[in-house]
């Protein structure tokens, strides 16, 4: 097949998906970015959130990523995530303690720079349960 | 001859030695697993950093990163060795102390000058004896690598590139190939040569969100950091397996020093008992 993809999903610590696809979406810093097939070289920092890849002839897999940088060329994707997790993988129940952890944490930080870290915490894990939400609906 | 207590004590403190060598064996082997593991798993993010490096040195973007520009003259270099912390591992720290002696030399000779990072107690021990410009060092940084460790020192480094003190980065450490092999090499970091890998052709560039400066700065920070991170992973499993090795041989040489002590002890033991023998025998003789 021609009109396809290659994408690639790295974090730091090891691969989370390799294959060809159909049609992607990622949260890009400037917007939700859809790439299809032959798009113009693109790069840009994403955000926490979900990658969307409908591969080719199978049903769609949902990857959260904890902000890093996408690379686009005409067959390639490669999402650099400095975290990144299956969508099947994460857990609902320690996503929302997490949360919960992290917005005591909130309340009792003193500084700048403990604030700015905190609700760092609070948009990726905010991310992990929309992912997971999206995951609920998709089934 | 020796006496045979001479012969026993010996004997005794070569087997606790070979004790010593076996358990550092069997530990060295466990990391080693967990190292490569870690290793391996490292790698397809460094694989694919350094491709998206390659595609963007030969983007032409509107905005030349410092980074990216080749430098007419090269006055200064900048070192990174990547070293262990500890030493009975083999000829690892050796060999890449003399492969960064001679490149140093080369250097000094074609008159540039260098300023060292230390990344392990080994090197930055190697470098003080030499004399030489030590900016920063690391140390200490246990059985699995960690960035939040590195990024000071990278970042002097870094500084130091752009602000002009060198002209060049070059990184040592050595690369894994498999248990039994590990090999130093050199590599350059700065600027970025992008000859390694296939990019398309012809002239062409990325679209930047949300813009070119911003998005270069991070992701050459990201390479730079990710290389010298698959660097020191790499170099710790070389570590844990040159340990294994040297470890191993250790306590096979320790048995065989112990089968030949024990040879000669009996030996020694088997002439006493013959000469009391002859002795009695000839005492008897003479009443």
């Amino acid at each position: 097949m021609a009109n396809t993809l290659h994408v690639d999903v790295v974090s730091a610590e090891q691969s989370v998906y390799s294959g060809e696809a159909e049609f992607v979406v990622l949260p890009g810093e400037a917007g939700e970015l859809g790439i299809y097939p032959q798009h113009t070289p693109l790069i840009t920092r994403i955000k926490p959130g979900s990658v969307r890849i409908k591969p080719v002839g199978g049903d769609e897999e949902l990857i959260f990523v904890a902000g890093g940088i996408l690379e686009v060329q005409p067959k390639v994707v490669t999402v650099l995530a400095d975290t990144a997790i299956r969508g099947r993988d994460l857990d609902e129940a320690k996503a929302t303690e997490a949360m919960k952890r992290a917005e005591e944490a909130r309340a009792k930080a003193q500084d700048q720079q403990e604030i700015a870290s905190v609700e760092a915490e609070l948009a990726t894990l905010a991310a992990q349960l929309a992912t997971i939400r999206k995951l609920r609906q998709g089934r | 001859m020796p006496g045979s207590k001479e012969i026993r004590t010996k004997i005794k403190s070569v087997q606790n030695t070979r004790k010593i060598t076996k358990a550092m064996e069997m530990v060295a082997a466990s990391k080693m697993r967990k190292a490569q593991e870690r290793m391996r798993a490292a790698r397809p993010y460094g694989e694919k950093i350094r491709n998206v490096a390659a595609h963007i040195s030969h983007a032409n973007p509107e905005y030349r990163h410092p980074f990216l520009v080749e430098r007419d003259t090269v006055k200064k270099v900048g070192i990174i060795i990547i070293t262990t912390d500890k030493g009975l591992c083999g000829g690892l720290n050796t060999n890449i102390q003399r492969l960064a002696l001679n490149k140093i030399k080369e250097w000094q000779t074609e008159g540039e000058s260098f300023e060292v990072c230390c990344i392990g107690n080994k090197g930055l021990g190697f470098m003080q004896r030499m004399g030489a410009n030590i900016v920063s060092h690391v140390t200490q940084m246990g059985d699995r690598p960690q960035m939040e460790k590195l990024i000071g020192s990278i970042k002097v480094m870094l500084d130091g590139y752009t602000h002009d003190r060198f002209d060049r980065l070059m990184i040592f450490y050595t690369k894994f190939i498999n248990t039994m092999k590990q090999e130093p090499v050199l590599e350059q970091l700065l600027p970025l040569s992008g000859e390694k890998l296939g990019a398309p052709e012809g002239a062409w560039d990325y679209i930047y969100e949300p813009e070119a400066k911003a998005v270069l700065d991070q992701v050459l920070m990201r390479y730079v950091e990710a290389v010298i991170f698959q660097a020191l992973s790499e170099n710790m499993a070389s570590e844990q397996s040159a340990r294994m090795v040297a470890m191993k041989s250790a306590s096979d040489n320790a048995g065989n020093v112990i089968d030949e002590l024990t040879l000669i002890y009996n030996k020694t033991r088997q002439a006493a008992i013959t000469k009391e023998l002859s002795e009695i025998v000839g005492g008897a003789a003479a009443v």
